[in-house]
C-alpha cells in the first residue's frame, strides 16, 4: 500500500516575470499579426487591382487627348488645304492671317504654316522663321508626306534646330501637288503629356517606335532598360493598354504602363513608383502597424502589470512559507524538547526518589540508638554509593536532553546517519522500556553521509521513532530502524509493527495539524516537519502501512549533493521492501 | 496506633529495597514486587488477607500502574491504592481516582508524608473491613432469627 501523491510532492518552479509576459504577448500578438497580415495581404491584391484599373482608364484617356489633338491639328491643316483655292494658299499674306486665326483659337499650338511644291521647295510661308523658299526635298519627312494623303512626322530638329513636329496634307490641283505644312509647337505639345501626374513620382512621357523620345520625360529614363528595352525590341506587345512591374534608374519598384499613340507608331509611356501608387495600402499598413503597436503595447503592459503583480505575490507567499517553514520546523523542534523534557522529568525523579530514600535512610540510621555500630555504618556506605550512582544516572539524563538542545544549527554539514540513529535511540530508550517496544537496528556499516542540517535529521529521526513507538499498541512491538545506499541515494527505514494507517488516513498524515492521537498529545506538526525538512534536504519521504501490519517509512536522501535543493534521483523514489 | 500492612510496587529495584527498609523500621508490614503482575500475584497469595494498602508506581514497564490499580480493585476491592508518579498530570491523577485510588502522591516524595497517608488508608480500610464484617454478621443473625 503506498501512497504516491504525498511522495510526488514538490515545490513546482515559479513561473518568471519574463516568460510569462512573453508568453501573454505571444498569445495576444499572434493571432493579431497573422490576421494582419492576411488582411493587408488580401488588401494590397484588392487595392493593385484598383490601382492598375484606374491606371489602364487614366492612360486610355491621355492616349485619347493625345490623339484626338493630333488628329484635330491634322484635320485643321486640311481643312485649310482644301478650302481654299491654291492662288490664295500660294499668298504668305493669306497664310499669315490664317495663321493668326488658327494661333488665336489653339493657344499657340501651331509655329507655322507653309505651302512646299513637288521640288521640295516651301513657296508660301507663316511663321517665325525666315523659311520662304526653303528646300525640302532631302529631308526626312518629304518623300512621305508625298506618298501620303496626310501625315504626322516624329519629332526633329530640322533646319531650324529646334525640336518640334510637322502635320501634313496633300492638295492637288490639276496635275500638280501641293503640300500644306503645320509645324505644331512643340512646348505646347510637352506640356500636354507632361501634365500628366499622378502622386508623387507618376510622370509621362511619349517615345516613338524607334526609341526616339517625342516629349520630354519628368525624370530621367532609360530605354534601354526593362521594361523599354522590351516593348522597343518587340519582346513585349503594347498594342493595347499594357501594364508591367520594374524598376526605375534608382532601382525603386515602380509600374509601367503604356498605350499605343498614333496607330501604335507612338507610345504614351507612364511611368510611377509601386509604393507611391499603391500609396493607400502603405498608409493602410502604416495605420495598422500603428494599431498593431497600440494593442500590442496595451497588451504588454497588462501582461507585464499582472505578471509582474502575479510573481511578486508568488515571491511574497515563497517568502512567507519560508519563513513559515523555519518557524513550524523551529516549533516542531521545541514540541519535541518539551515533550523530550517532560518524559525525562519523569524519569530524572526515579533516581532522585532514589536518592532521597537513601539520604532519608542515612538519616533514619543517624537517629538510631548506636549509629555508629559497624552494621550502620556499611549500610550508610552503601546508601551514599547508591546516591552517588543515582546522581550519575541523573547526570546522563539531563546530559542527552540539553545535547539535543542545544543543538539549533540549521546549518548543512556532513552528517553520519547511523550516529544520529544511535543518539535518537538513545532518547528514546525510556519511553521504549516503559512501552514495552523493542528496538533493533540494521545500519549499514559504510554508509555515505549525507549533507543536512545535523538537528532536522535528528528531529527527523526522533519524530519518526517516537511515532513507530507510539503506533505500537500491543506489548512486545519492534521498531526497525534501517540504513543502507541505494544508488545515489542514503535510505533511512523506521519499520513498526504497530496498528498500521487506515488507507484513509494515508494521503493525509504529511499533512500540518494532522493528527489521530487524542487532543493534547500530538500536534499534528511532527510529520509534516519530517516533510519539510526531508524535502529541504532535497530527499523524499514515502510512507507504506497495512493495518494491524505495521507501518513503514522510507526516507531517502541524496547522497553528498551540492545544495540540499538538487533534483531527486528517481531512484531514490523506491519503496521500501 | 495500628500496624499497617503495605505492598510496595515499583520497577525501580533500588527505591523498592531502601524504601522497604524505612517501612520496616517504622513498624511498617512490608511485602515488595517490581511490576504489577508480580504484585497481582502477590495478593492473589497469601498477601491479600493481610495487605491493607498497595504503594503503586504508575510508571511501569509491562502492566503499568493504571492496569495494575484496576485488576487489584476488581480482585481486592477493599484493599486501598496510594499511586506513586514521576510525573502527576492532571490527566492520569483522574484516571487514577476513578479507578478508586485512595490519594496520589509525587515523587520524590516525604517518608513522613507517605507515613501519613498510609495510616489513614490503612485504617479506612479496616473501618470499611469492619463494617462488611459488622454487615455479614447481622446478616447471619438475621437469618438466624436471634
Ligand atoms: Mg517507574
Amino acid at each position: 500500500m503506498t501512497s504516491p501523491d504525498t511522495a510526488e510532492r514538490s515545490n513546482p518552479p515559479r513561473p518568471r516575470v519574463r516568460t510569462v509576459v512573453i508568453g501573454l504577448a505571444l498569445i495576444v500578438l499572434a493571432p493579431l499579426v497573422i490576421t494582419g497580415a492576411i488582411n493587408l495581404q488580401q488588401f494590397q491584391v484588392v487595392y493593385r487591382n484598383k490601382v492598375e484599373s484606374e491606371l489602364t482608364v487614366m492612360i486610355e484617356r491621355q492616349s485619347f487627348i493625345v490623339d484626338s489633338f493630333i488628329a484635330d491639328r491634322l484635320s485643321d491643316v486640311r481643312i485649310i488645304a482644301r478650302e481654299h483655292p491654291i492662288e490664295r494658299l500660294r499668298d504668305p499674306d493669306f497664310l499669315r492671317q490664317v495663321l493668326n486665326l488658327m494661333r488665336e483659337e489653339y493657344h499657340g499650338a501651331f509655329v507655322d504654316l507653309g505651302v512646299v511644291n513637288e521640288d521640295g521647295i516651301q513657296i508660301a510661308y507663316a511663321g517665325p522663321f525666315n523659311l520662304e523658299k526653303a528646300d525640302y526635298s532631302s529631308a526626312p519627312w518629304f518623300e512621305l508626306a508625298f506618298s501620303k494623303e496626310s501625315y504626322v512626322s516624329n519629332v526633329f530638329a530640322g533646319l531650324r534646330g529646334t525640336p518640334h513636329f510637322i502635320v501634313t496634307t496633300q492638295r492637288r490641283v490639276g496635275d500638280e501637288t501641293y503640300i500644306v505644312k503645320a509645324t505644331i509647337d512643340f512646348e505646347y505639345f510637352n506640356a500636354l503629356v507632361e501634365g500628366i501626374r499622378i502622386g508623387d513620382t507618376g510622370f509621362a512621357f511619349i517615345i516613338s517606335r524607334d526609341g526616339k523620345f517625342q516629349t520630354n520625360p519628368r525624370f530621367e529614363v532609360s530605354l534601354n532598360r526593362s521594361p523599354y528595352a522590351e516593348i522597343l525590341d518587340g519582346t513585349m506587345h503594347a498594342d493595347r493598354i499594357f501594364i508591367a512591374d520594374g524598376k526605375d534608374l534608382l532601382s525603386r519598384p515602380s509600374i509601367f504602363t503604356f498605350a499605343p499613340l498614333k496607330q501604335g507608331r507612338w507610345l504614351l509611356c507612364y511611368q510611377q513608383e509601386t509604393a507611391d501608387a499603391l500609396d493607400e495600402v502603405r498608409k493602410m499598413v502604416r495605420l495598422a502597424i500603428v494599431a498593431l503597436l497600440v494593442v500590442a503595447t496595451g497588451a504588454l503592459a497588462v501582461g507585464y502589470f499582472v505578471s509582474g503583480n502575479l510573481a511578486s505575490r508568488l515571491a511574497e507567499a515563497d517568502r512567507e512559507r519560508t519563513v513559515m517553514t523555519h518557524q513550524v520546523i523551529e516549533t516542531g523542534r521545541l514540541a519535541s524538547i518539551g515533550e523530550l523534557a517532560a518524559g525525562i522529568a519523569h524519569e530524572i525523579n526515579n533516581p532522585v526518589a532514589i536518592m532521597v530514600q537513601e539520604a532519608g535512610w542515612i538519616d533514619d540510621l543517624l537517629h538510631d540508638d548506636n549509629p555508629t555500630s559497624a552494621e550502620n555504618l556499611v549500610e550508610i556506605e552503601r546508601a551514599v554509593g547508591q546516591i552517588r550512582t543515582q546522581g550519575d544516572r541523573c547526570k546522563e539524563i539531563t546530559y542527552k536532553l540539553l545535547s539535543f538542545a542545544r543543538k539549533t544549527d540549521p546549518s548543512v554539514r556532513a552528517v553520519a546517519l547511523n550516529d544520529m540513529v544511535g543518539e535518537v535511540i538513545g532518547l528514546t530508550s525510556q519511553k521504549t522500556r516503559y512501552a514495552n517496544v523493542q528496538i533493533v537496528t540494521e545500519l549499514s556499516p559504510d554508509l555515505p553521509e549525507i549533507q543536512a542540517s545535523p538537528t532536522e535529521i535528528q528531529q527527523v529521526l526522533l519524530n519518526l521513532v517516537n511515532n513507530a513507538i507510539d503506533a505500537i499498541d500491543k506489548p512486545g512491538g519492534t521498531v526497525t530502524v534501517v540504513t543502507r545506499a541505494e544508488g545515489h541515494a542514503v535510505v533511512l527505514e523506521v519499520r513498526d509493527t504497530g496498528a498500521g494507517i487506515p488507507e484513509a488516513n494515508l494521503a493525509r498524515i504529511f499533512d500540518p495539524f494532522f493528527t489521530t492521537k487524542p487532543v493534547g498529545q500530538g500536534t499534528g506538526l511532527g510529520l509534516s516537519i519530517c516533510y519539510g525538512i526531508v524535502e529541504k534536504a532535497g530527499g523524499t519521504i514515502t510512507v507504506e502501512s497495512e493495518v494491524e501490519q505495521g507501518t513503514t517509512f522510507t526516507v531517502s536522501f541524496p547522497r553528498e549533493s551540492p545544495k540540499p535543493a538538487q533534483p531527486i534521483d528517481p531512484t531514490s523514489e523506491r519503496e521500501g521492501p | 496506633m495500628i500496624e499497617p500492612s503495605v505492598l510496595v510496587v515499583d520497577d525501580e529495584v533500588q527505591f523498592v529495597k531502601t524504601l522497604v527498609k524505612r517501612l520496616v523500621k517504622r513498624g511498617v508490614k512490608v511485602d515488595s514486587a517490581h511490576s504489577g503482575q508480580q504484585a497481582l500475584d502477590t495478593l492473589a497469595g497469601s498477601g491479600a488477607t493481610r495487605t491493607d494498602v498497595v504503594i503503586l508506581d504508575v510508571k511501569m514497564p509491562g502492566m503499568d500502574g493504571l492496569e495494575t490499580l484496576a485488576a487489584i480493585k476488581e480482585a481486592h476491592p477493599l484493599i486501598e491504592v496510594i499511586m506513586l508518579t514521576g510525573h502527576a498530570t492532571v490527566e492520569s491523577a483522574i484516571e487514577g481516582m476513578k479507578h478508586g485510588a485512595y490519594d496520589y502522591l509525587m515523587k520524590p516524595c516525604d517518608l513522613d508524608v507517605l507515613m501519613n497517608k498510609l495510616n489513614q488508608a490503612a485504617v479506612k480500610k479496616r473501618e470499611h473491613e469492619a463494617k462488611i464484617l459488622e454487615a455479614r454478621a447481622t446478616l447471619i443473625a438475621l437469618r438466624r432469627g436471634d
